[in-house]
């Protein structure tokens, strides 16, 4: 991705010290994609040490506490290792071309975020090495056993994730600043493309629960090594109050991991469509109502910890309002395609396998909300179904048609659309095979976060694991196919696709290290 | 994708038969609550069926109709205000309609007063703990399944890791009123069969009951990751009718007084032996292992323990009273006077560890009662 370098004629500096010290927007944003493939990786392999001990019952490749390591570290690694920083990769890139600016309104501070990353996750991944082994509390790191009961490596864990809210505090504020104040001339809020929209939203549901994050590590910190009880019944505390605390955090990061995805398909479809998007409008007021709302849906993921009543309906009813606005995204990207005049290349296809996926995704996430029928789901495969089918097929699916998408315009190369397509249904299938069988597992009652399970379990298992090996190889094909573009591919379009609509391809291809130095203006859209 | 069929039917093939008999839904229960859950349940899953296929058809009809492959023109609409406020309404309204039949089950799934029996659980790594309040009857019910099963050293049973050493035995067609708490860690009880889950946390209290119409045994397992063996501390609740359940209450209040009486009697060598290995393998080989070697930076090696190979006193202590903050039990609250003495016995003497001396139950009954 790197290869735009050679055409610019006011080039970035030369060897390793371009990337260290780069405050280009676009080296940045390679930086951050780059990081969060092979942190993709990095997740992936500790999936398949899941899967593989899942493959069967019984306990035969690892044992359980090694099995809760790799649980918990590849839902940390996922969420904060790969699907956030691709966004903000996809952000770096994208945002100052989609507004006509020159970069981001703080390059130094851009550098920083990113430099911060791969050092929380090398702290992170050293715990893998220290007595007592990795955080191995899950991804939700409840108290008390993540505090009272926690290997000694929490401490770690804990300075990794102060560091990773930073840099996502600043990334976030970046954006803000940037999209406030480097509008081309002429260009109001509502004529911005949704996927500018969306990352303000998000940047914004960022800088207010990052915080949030933070605060509860600090609290779980000083419970482990300074004498206070928050978390510790024992001493007054409640062990309750963290999983608000965590919820109220995580749940606006759900959001946050599937925002800009929204923002991406917003885009993409109506280029494949040849069709303006239908409700730009209300795609707007969707977005912004699914952010407000995140704040006060959190406590529907306790709905087993025992909430009087009209807690419980509350959050029931809430949640199941949050559906309204994400239905009226998924009619609207529907409408766009409806009466268009539609190709299928790679970006497209996996725009489309996300709208079908997410959807099938929320439709569960609905179900959940019910708090009567969630005593049963809660805690089982079938939520690990549901956050899998919004996050795999929905915001990496999302992250992967956006690469395929711009990618033309970034390296001046097109992509091989045949190995696009095999890497499209490969995962498609993958995907489906990994995911769709942990619906049933876990009606039928099995629990999440075991190394081991009850013979009635064994079949979808094994079909799961099977599914699961053939996504991860998959994405191997990925590699392959962003590296044989970049060294090799066919030079680039101005405009590789031919409905394509905004400010980002009207810079040439490849897109020159610098951009917008004289800001286009922007007419009537 | 030919390759992977196959891949898939060859696995299904070598799959034993038994297995085979897939189990893909919630259950409906045994109770009015787990049947009125069971309907809600598929009530929203048909309400999400039908979405999808209204949905997915669209799409799917335009994706096949409206390519330009097929020379379609793209049409330039861009927004419509009352198809927009109609597919606000509608799911909006299909919403109500779903919460108004949630709402009455979960009232009536959060009322339960007026019990007929009420049973304290608590969660413990990685065990339950069943107290039978005003019947002075409480036990401990752990995981039975063999560690050669689960290490694939020996075939597994149709109960495999669902299966435990004292069933909780309730009575049909009577309230029963759960408390939930923990002792160290959070723990979830679910028994899907009843529809209950519920968090047990330490520190505090949690309610729910149920009314169960068939005698049967009902299985279920802890939902919430709690630390290395949480996939090893299932549930057993076993209904049987009203008579039954009271013969059982005696007979468990016998036992009680049987093991009373047998701190008092002399215990040889031999016979703490033999029952501290029961001892051991169920309440201690979890953490200690079964060979006495301890997990590295976690739990110490009871073998060439300077503790256990050491005074009597100290090692007593360490069993009697733990040492929560690092996560060692007090087993005094946990395991009568023969068990302890039996399995400190046994610690004593197997291995590498040959002090030859023994405890006798009526050492540790002096401790305790002292305390
Ligand atoms: C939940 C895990 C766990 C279980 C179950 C457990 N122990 Fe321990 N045990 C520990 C830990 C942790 C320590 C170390 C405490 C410390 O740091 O002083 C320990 C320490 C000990 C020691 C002192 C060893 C030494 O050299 O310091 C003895 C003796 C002991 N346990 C006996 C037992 C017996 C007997 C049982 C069964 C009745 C048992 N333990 C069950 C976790 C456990
Ligand atoms: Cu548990």
């Amino acid at each position: 991705m790197s290869a735009h370098a050679e055409t610019a004629h006011h080039g970035p500096a030369s060897g390793i010290s371009r990337w260290i010290l780069t405050t280009n927007h676009k080296d940045i944003g390679t930086m951050y994609l780059v990081f969060s493939l092979l942190m993709l990786f990095v997740g992936g392999s500790m999936a398949f040490v899941i899967r593989a001990e899942l493959f069967q019952p019984g306990l035969q490749m690892v044992m359980p506490e090694f099995f809760n390591q790799m649980t918990t570290m590849h839902g940390l690694i996922m969420v904060f290792g790969a699907v956030m920083p691709a966004f903000v990769g996809l952000a770096n890139w994208q945002i100052p071309l989609m507004i006509g600016a020159p970069d981001m309104a703080l390059p130094r501070l851009n550098n920083l975020s990113f430099w911060i990353l791969p050092f929380a996750f090398a702290m992170l991944l050293s715990t893998l090495l220290m007595p007592g082994g990795a955080p191995d509390f899950g991804w939700t790191f409840y108290a008390p056993l993540s505090t009272t009961y926690a290997p000694p490596s929490v401490t770690f864990f804990i300075f990794a994730i102060h560091m990773m809210g930073i840099s996502s505090i600043l990334g976030a504020i970046n954006v803000v600043v940037t999209i406030f104040n480097m509008r081309a001339p002429g260009m109001k809020l509502m004529d911005m493309p949704l996927f500018v929209w969306t990352w303000l939203i998000t940047a914004f549901l960022l800088i207010a629960v990052m915080p949030v994050l933070a605060a509860v590590v600090t609290m779980m910190l000083m419970d482990v090594h300074f004498g206070t009880s928050f978390f510790n019944a024992a001493g007054g505390g409640d062990p309750v109050l963290f999983q608000h605390v965590f919820w109220f955090f995580a749940h606006p990061e759900v959001y946050i991991m599937v925002l800009p995805a929204f923002g991406v398909i917003s885009q993409i479809v109506p280029t494949f469509a040849r069709k303006p998007l239908f409700g730009y409008h209300s795609m707007v007021y969707a977005t912004a109502a699914i952010a407000v709302m995140s704040f006060i849906v959190w406590a529907h993921h306790m709905f087993t910890v025992g909430m009087p009543l009209a807690g419980e309906l509350f959050f029931m009813y809430t949640t199941m309002l949050i559906a309204v606005p994400t239905g009226v995204k998924v009619f609207n990207w529907i409408s766009t395609m409806f009466r268009g005049s539609m190709t299928f290349e790679t970006p497209m296809l996996f725009a489309i396998a996300f709208i079908v996926l997410f959807t099938i995704g929320g439709l569960s996430g609905l179900m959940l909300a019910i708090a009567p029928a969630d005593f049963q789901y809660h805690d089982t495969y079938f939520v690990v179904a549901h956050f899998h089918y919004v996050l795999v097929p929905g915001s990496v699916f999302g992250i992967i048609a956006g690469v395929y998408y711009w990618l033309p315009k970034w390296c001046g190369k097109m992509y091989d659309e045949k190995l696009g397509q095999w890497h499209f249904w490969l995962s498609f299938i993958g995907v489906n095979l990994t995911f769709f069988p942990m619906h049933f597992v876990g009606l039928a009652g099995m629990p999440r976060r075991i190394p081991d399970y009850a013979l009635q379990f064994a079949d979808f298992n094994m079909i799961t694991s099977i599914g699961a090996f053939l996504f991860g190889t998959t994405q191997l094909l990925f590699v392959y196919i962003l590296i044989k573009t970049v060294r090799s591919g066919k030079p680039a379009e101005q405009l590789p696709w031919d409905g394509a609509q905004g400010l980002e391809w009207s810079v040439p291809t490849p897109a020159p290290y610098h951009t917008f130095s004289t800001p286009p203006v922007v007419g009537d859209k | 994708m030919c390759r992977l069929l196959h891949l898939f039917s060859l696995a299904l093939v070598l799959t034993p038969a038994p297995l085979l008999a897939l189990e893909f839904n919630m259950p409906s229960g045994v109770t009015d609550t787990s049947q009125s859950v069971f309907n809600l349940h598929m009530t929203i899953f048909y309400i999400c069926l039908a979405i999808a296929v209204v949905v997915f058809g669209v799409m799917f009809w335009s994706i096949f109709h409206h390519r330009r492959s097929r020379g379609a023109k793209a049409a330039q609409f861009h927004g419509s205000v009352v198809v927009e406020i109609i597919w606000t309404i509608i799911p909006f309204l299909i919403l109500v309609a779903i919460a108004i039949p949630a709402t009455t089950t979960l009232s009536d799934m959060y009322d339960a007063s007026e019990s007929d029996v009420d049973i304290q659980v608590t969660g413990h790594q990685w065990k339950w703990h069943y107290k039978y309040i005003g019947e002075d009857v409480d036990f401990f019910s752990i995981l039975n399944t063999s560690r050669e099963e689960i290490e694939n050293r020996k075939k597994k049973n149709p109960n495999y890791l669902l299966e435990v050493d004292n069933a909780l035995v309730v009575p049909t067609n009577k309230k029963i009123r759960f408390l939930f708490t923990s002792n160290d860690v959070i723990h979830a009880w679910w028994v899907p069969d009843l529809a209950i889950k519920k968090d047990a946390i330490p520190g505090f209290i949690n309610e729910s009951w149920t009314r169960i119409k068939e005698p049967g045994l009902y299985r279920g397992q802890c939902a919430e990751l709690c630390g290395k063996h949480h996939a090893f501390m299932p549930i057993e609740v076993k209904a049987v009718p009203e008579a039954s359940y009271l013969a059982w209450l005696e007979d468990q209040k016998a036992a009680k007084l049987a093991e009373a009486a047998s701190a008092e009697q002399d215990w040889s060598m031999d016979q703490l032996m033999t029952a501290g290995a029961t001892v051991y393998e169920k309440n201690c080989a979890v953490c200690h292992q079964a060979d006495g070697s301890g997990v590295a930076g976690a739990f110490p090696a009871l073998n060439g323990s300077a503790i256990v190979q050491g005074d009597k006193a100290g090692h007593l202590d360490i069993v009697v009273n733990g040492k929560l903050a690092k996560g060692m039990p007090a087993f005094g609250e946990q395991l009568s006077a023969v068990d302890i003495a039996a399995v400190i016995t046994y610690e004593r003497n197997s291995w590498d560890n040959q002090t030859g001396d023994h405890v006798s139950p009526a050492e540790v009954q002096t401790l305790m009662d002292k305390q």
